[in-house]
């Protein structure tokens, strides 16, 4: 195929994990234990890089297994999953950092790889010095470096500094020089891991700018992997979804960044799920059931900043309520209520409600930043506390694009956003 | 149009970057690796690169005094101080001590760096290999300033005095393969080397001639040692300067032939390994 970028076929890769070590009892057995244990040692050691041959084999962990798909020429893939389903696994495999244990790549065409910024930058030099060791140590000629020189300056905006070390440098300096190096190296072929998740804003839409404009080029690949739904989304022309180690998704990256969230329970096993522990209340009026939904009315485990979202309480009503009242907590990880919904305030007039059934609390607008956040949920028969549930939940929020700019604001760590317009009159 | 790189990668067939010409692809990154190492070693030092001088200086004053002075070792040569017999020796030994000690336990140090990216891990081991030159080139004055102090004047051999020099490279890169790539793996290696290197030093004719083994020892015995590398390096880094000797061209010759096997199996185990440091690291 002409312009095939990347092809990969039954990739596996296995690691070996530690498994613990038997015990001994007597006094006798751990001396014996002890002496021998240099030979074990050694067995064990010299097997780190063997995976056949062995006892069991229990100890094996597939961290990909049975990975198969394409990448053409152009194409922008976006690779999400939750943390330890093997992104970073397949991104190591792609880049010739490890062997693959079972299946091929195939590569057309010059690789750059970046799985963090700043690989090998030494303090003690010069900005200028470290320009020209990290742009080797990723693959470019002292020529190649010469030429894209003043770009690279340019580029980090920290001009001043170029003959200061390194290690004067606050963090955010390092950083920046360090992508403006790595925005520079210009392959066919970019493979990419989370690095846009650096920096300070403005210098983080510099960089979407500038994975923007490589995307662009003609014939340019670039493989993403992100945590930053809104960038997979913006950034991206195909997507894949990994899970344990495998792609269980992929397609158009809305629809994949979609069917992610909404199976993310089935994906991550952590999740708490709904819990009803801690309950306290009358128990006259209960909650038997809390699920978030997106737009379509379809169940996610995981929420997006700026997502139109619904949730959902389930509840059964053992005698006829004369007021009954629905009240949500939103609590960030400090315990701290960040969010109060309420019937009793926002529903128009007074809530009648079925014996079971259940009302949806609508939020058009998810101002939450990325995050976990705790659900507690109250339901009263006027004032009286039917049914009370601290901890009901665990509200997961990834990054979004809560203002339909295709642009994220990373530097802020507490609070809400606050939808707003700016117009310029 | 130009043809473009297709690369395969599947078990076994190895990442490996053996291949020379991918390695001398990378050649700029070596030259960088190495400015690092020497840029950065005295940074923030007061007496800077006179550290170079200052520790081969110290062993060669003491090695004269016990040795020479209070022991009583003779020199082989003729006209040769025992200091200046002594330095001769010490010089090309520091370097060798120093490049393997560092080249040994180089890819666990850079474990941060060669599982973020790709390029010919063999350059890592070579990097101390080139930069430790520099410090043998700075603590050559010593020899420079103590042939002027003995007023001696080396002879004719000192055409010759690259081949031991690159005998000593040879060595150091390639013991350097081999620890660096075993010790990844037995992290015992590290501690093996740091109290070898002692040892080694005095089996090597440091603080004596060679021929010392040929007279205690016999021819057999004399021969078999020249299979310690530095043997040859050293006998022959001493004997370019020596006035009326011969150079020991057998013992260079056998001391060659080892080291190029230790170099070419160094290599050869090193791409055996290559594809499990990132793993093992």
């Amino acid at each position: 195929m002409q312009n095939l970028a990347i092809k990969v076929s039954n990739l596996g890769k296995a690691y070996r994990i530690g498994l613990k070590e038997k015990k001994q009892e007597t006094l006798a057995g751990s001396i014996i234990a002890a002496l021998k244990a240099p030979l074990r040692n050694f067995r064990k050691i010299s097997n780190l890089n063997k995976l056949q041959n062995q006892d069991g084999g229990d100890d094996i962990f597939w961290a990909n297994r049975n990975i198969n798909f394409e990448v053409y020429k152009g194409e922008v893939l976006g690779i999400i999953g939750k943390n330890g389903a093997g992104k970073s696994t397949l991104l190591k495999l792609l880049s010739r950092i490890t062997e693959p244990t079972e299946g091929r790549i195939e590569i057309h065409g010059k690789v750059a790889s970046l799985l963090e910024v700043g690989t090998g930058f030494n303090p003690e030099l010069t900005g200028s010095e470290n320009i020209y060791l990290n742009g080797t140590i990723l693959g470019l000629t002292r020529k190649e470096i010469d030429a894209r020189y003043n770009d690279i300056v340019e580029f980090s905006g920290i001009e001043k500094f170029m003959e200061t070390p390194v290690k004067r440098y606050s963090s955010g300096m390092k950083v920046r020089l360090a992508f403006a190096v790595a925005a520079h190296i210009d392959p066919e072929i970019l493979i990419i891991d989370e690095v846009l998740a650096v920096g300070d804003a403005e210098f983080q839409k510099k960089c979407l700018g500038k994975m923007q404009e490589v995307a662009g080029k003609a014939g340019r690949t670039v493989l993403f992997v992100s945590h930053d739904m809104a960038a997979v989304k913006n950034l991206c022309t195909r997507a894949i979804l990994l899970q344990n180690g495998s792609i269980t998704y992929e397609g158009h990256p809305n629809d994949v960044v979609d069917y992610y969230l909404r199976n993310a329970a089935m994906i991550q096993n952590d999740t708490a799920g709904v819990s009803f522990e801690n309950r306290k209340g009358n128990g006259k009026f209960i909650v038997t059931n809390f699920e978030f939904l997106n737009a379509a009315h379809q169940p996610v485990v995981v929420l997006e900043t700026g997502m139109d979202a619904f949730l959902k309480v389930s509840y059964k009503s053992l005698e006829k309520s004369p007021n009954p009242v629905v009240n949500i907590l939103i609590r960030n990880s400090y315990q701290q209520i960040i969010g109060n919904l309420l019937t009793r305030i926002a529903f128009p007039g007074v809530l009648k409600l079925a014996p079971e059934g259940y009302v949806l609390c609508h939020i058009p607008k998810l101002p939450f930043l990325p995050g976990r956040y705790t659900i507690d949920i109250m339901l009263k028969h006027d004032y009286d506390v039917t049914d009370q549930i601290e901890g009901l939940t665990i509200m997961e929020v990834e990054k979004g694009d809560f203002y339909g700019t295709g642009k994220i604001q990373d530097s802020m760590k507490d609070g809400l956003l606050v939808d707003h317009q700016w117009q310029v009159i | 149009m130009q043809k473009e790189p297709v690369v395969i990668i599947e078990p076994g067939s190895g990442i490996g970057s053996m291949n020379l010409k991918e390695v001398w692809r990378y050649k700029d990154l070596l030259y960088y690796m190495v400015l690092r190492d020497v840029t950065v070693l005295y940074k923030q030092t007061v007496l800077g690169f006179a550290w170079a001088i200052i520790n081969p200086l110290f062993q060669v004053l003491i090695f004269s005094l016990v040795f020479g002075t209070l022991a009583g070792v003779k020199p082989d040569i003729s006209g040769m101080p025992y200091p200046v017999f002594s330095a001769l020796a010490v010089i090309p030994w520091t370097y060798f001590s120093n490049s393997l000690n560092l080249a040994g336990s180089s890819l666990i140090s850079a474990s941060a760096i060669f599982t973020k990216v790709y390029f010919p891990r063999i350059i890592i081991p070579l990097t101390p290999v080139f930069s430790k030159l520099v410090d043998f080139a700075i603590s050559s004055l010593i020899l420079a300033g103590m042939m002027a102090w003995f007023k001696y004047q080396p002879g004719h051999n000192i055409v010759f005095v690259l081949i031991p020099v690159l005998l000593v490279v040879l060595s150091s890169a390639g013991l350097g393969f081999w620890i660096s790539s075993l010790s990844v793996q037995y992290r015992d290696f590290k501690f093996a080397l740091s109290f070898m290197l002692p040892i080694l030093m005095y089996v090597a004719p440091v603080a004596f001639p060679a021929t010392l083994v040929l007279e205690k020892l016999g021819n057999t015995a004399f021969h078999l040692y020249a299979l310690y590398p530095m043997v040859g390096a050293i006998e022959g880094f001493r004997t370019s300067f020596a006035v009326g000797k011969e150079m020991p061209w057998n013992l260079i010759a056998i001391s060659s032939a080892s080291a190029l096997v230790i170099f070419i199996s160094g290599i050869w185990y090193f791409k055996k390994m290559e594809r499990h440091f990132a793993d093992l690291a």
